[in-house]
């Protein structure tokens, strides 16, 4: 243990500040899907793999790489819709167990098509954006990028989620399913456009994600069980929850990478989140009532 | 304005409502009465779309209700008030008030129905901010009719809006079943308050498991010795 509350210390909290940024945009997604329609996209992560394939080869094309992950945001957006029609819709009223296996099912589908498609080689987009230097710290521009796009659009959906009709429906639907036909709303559209954000949640995660780390297809396996962490420390459903479990979880992985080794850090954050679920097994904010 | 012709219904398996036959004219305050279990909320549920009828003929004014979906049936005119409210508790009441004014042709009257349910009832506007789940029961009433008269309705479905409130708030909710009549709202209400809701209506249905027993004008059936004993404990 080398821990010393020194400038390296200041540097990993910020650091655990600017990952925690892209893991409450990871999270988000996931909470809202699972908030409105009661179904855990255990493919989440995958959505995301696929995206940045997705970005890859866009930008490798040769298109510029705004338009590369815009192209990306709307592919995810449209498999999120299309795995809800195909996939969620027929097991809607199914057991839980069986919401899972099929998306369970979807995440080993996609790492195999994934595996077969580009193979299991490290793919790297090549973008090279340099460091932020600041009082003595280092910050790479791809976590600075990140971190403020991820905030920016978390606020945006919060917008969208409290201004308009669709985005209060979306609220509504979560607290009683039963009458939104007497408001004159179709479910169905409502679980619909909801697959969609959360796809095009995770997809635009694909793209920051594209500007920091390798893609391989194995890459869920990395990101899905912190996610699924995450949701589960905030409350599953709790997007709040969820946000402020994230920064929890960003401190432990930073705090404890660099005090002990990366290795550590990301297992004291599952040490701490099976204490905590332990202690408070709704999650750290009481999910939904 | 609505009329029913034999309507079936049921829960899988279960049938509730047998033959169903009702009318409704425009302008008419009419109550279902009956007992506990008799098919009152499902005769409601069927109205509205939220359970769909297995046989029978529904109409609301030209638009035929079984051809068309349940979340349109509110813009052919009809509200429901579900029994026990049914507000989305952790949204503000200014929330629920818009997903009253959801369906497309409401949306573009919202500002100026808002300010017609807040002056119907300044309560809410008081709490409009407030998460509807934290309200009063009376208050959450109130905020469940205001939600049903945002979609501009021509009739309003009332299920049992006396239920679980203290006795107080009870005469305030059959005033305001008599305000709405005033400002020309179509009423169809449920209650198991029988001696109650026959003083603020025309006429009534009496519904015994499943199957319209009598009807009657409302002054009729609160004289008839048969439905004093059975419903009023007299
Ligand atoms: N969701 C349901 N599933 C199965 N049976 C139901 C359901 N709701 C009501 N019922 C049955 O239908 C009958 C009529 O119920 P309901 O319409 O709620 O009566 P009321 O409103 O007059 O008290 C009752 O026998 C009740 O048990
Ligand atoms: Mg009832």
């Amino acid at each position: 243990m080398d821990c010393h509350l020194d400038i390296f210390f200041l540097e990993a909290v910020l650091n655990g500040i600017l990952l925690a940024g892209l893991l409450a945009l990871l999270a988000l997604g996931l909470n809202l899907i699972f908030g409105v329609i009661d179904v855990v996209w255990i493919c989440y992560a995958e959505l995301v793999m696929v995206g940045m394939y997705g970005i890859h080869h866009a930008y490798k094309a040769g298109v510029p790489f705004p338009v590369a992950a815009l192209i990306g945001i709307v592919l995810i957006a449209l498999a999120g819709a299309a795995l809800h029609h195909l996939v969620i819709r027929p097991v809607l009223d199914s057991a839980p167990i069986n919401q899972l296996l099929v998306t369970g099912g979807v995440l080993f589908l996609l790492q195999a098509a994934a595996t077969m498609a580009f193979g299991i080689d490290f793919k790297n987009l090549g973008i090279r954006l340099g460091s932020l230097g600041f009082a003595g710290m280092s910050f790479s521009w791809s976590r600075v990028i990140t971190f403020v796009v991820a905030l920016a659009s978390m606020l945006a959906l919060w917008l969208f989620l409290s201004r308009t009709y669709i985005g209060t429906a979306i609220r509504a639907i979560a607290q009683d399913r039963q009458i939104m036909p007497l408001m004159g709303v179709d479910s169905r559209r409502v679980y619909l456009i909801t697959s969609a954000i959360g796809g095009g949640l995770a997809g635009l995660a694909a793209a920051l994600m594209v500007l920091q780390y390798d893609i391989y297809p194995q890459i869920g396996l990395q990101f899905g069980p912190l996610i699924f962490m995450i949701c589960v420390l905030g409350g599953l459903g709790n997007m709040l929850g969820g946000f402020i479990a994230a920064f929890i979880i960003g401190q432990f992985i930073a705090i404890g990478g660099s005090c002990m080794a990366t290795e550590w850090g990301y297992a004291t954050a599952f040490l701490f989140f099976m204490v905590a679920i332990f202690i408070r097994p709704q999650g750290l904010f009481a999910a939904k009532s | 304005m609505l009329e029913l012709r034999d309507i079936d219904a049921g829960y899988d398996g279960f049938q509730a409502l047998f033959g169903v036959s009702m009318q409704v004219a425009a302008g008419e305050a009419v109550a279902v009465i009956g007992a506990n279990g008799a098919g009152k909320t499902t005769l409601l549920r069927v109205i509205s779309g939220l359970l769909p009828a297995s046989a029978g003929e529904m109409n609301m004014e030209s638009v035929s209700l079984r051809a068309i979906a349940p979340h349109r049936i509110v813009e052919a005119g009809i509200a429901h008030v579900p029994e026990g409210r049914r507000l989305f508790p952790r949204l503000s009441v200014e929330s629920n008030l818009k997903m009253g004014a959801f369906a497309p042709a409401a949306r573009a009257r919202f500002a100026e129905r808002l300010d017609y349910v807040y002056s119907l009832f300044p309560r809410l506007k008081e709490r409009r901010a407030q998460l509807a789940g934290t309200m009063s029961g009376g208050e959450q009433q109130m905020c469940a009719i205001a939600r049903a008269l945002m979609s501009g309705p021509k009739l309003v479905l009332l299920d049992e809006p006396s239920m679980g409130l203290a006795p107080v708030i009870v005469h305030q909710v059959f005033d305001l079943v008599r305000r709405m009549r005033a400002e020309g709202y179509t009423v169809l209400v449920v209650e198991q308050n029988v001696s109650q809701v026959l003083k603020i209506v025309d006429r009534a249905y009496l519904l015994e498991v499943g199957r319209i027993k009598t009807s009657g004008p409302a002054a009729e059936l609160l004289a008839s010795d048969e439905i004093r004993k059975a419903y009023m404990g007299l």
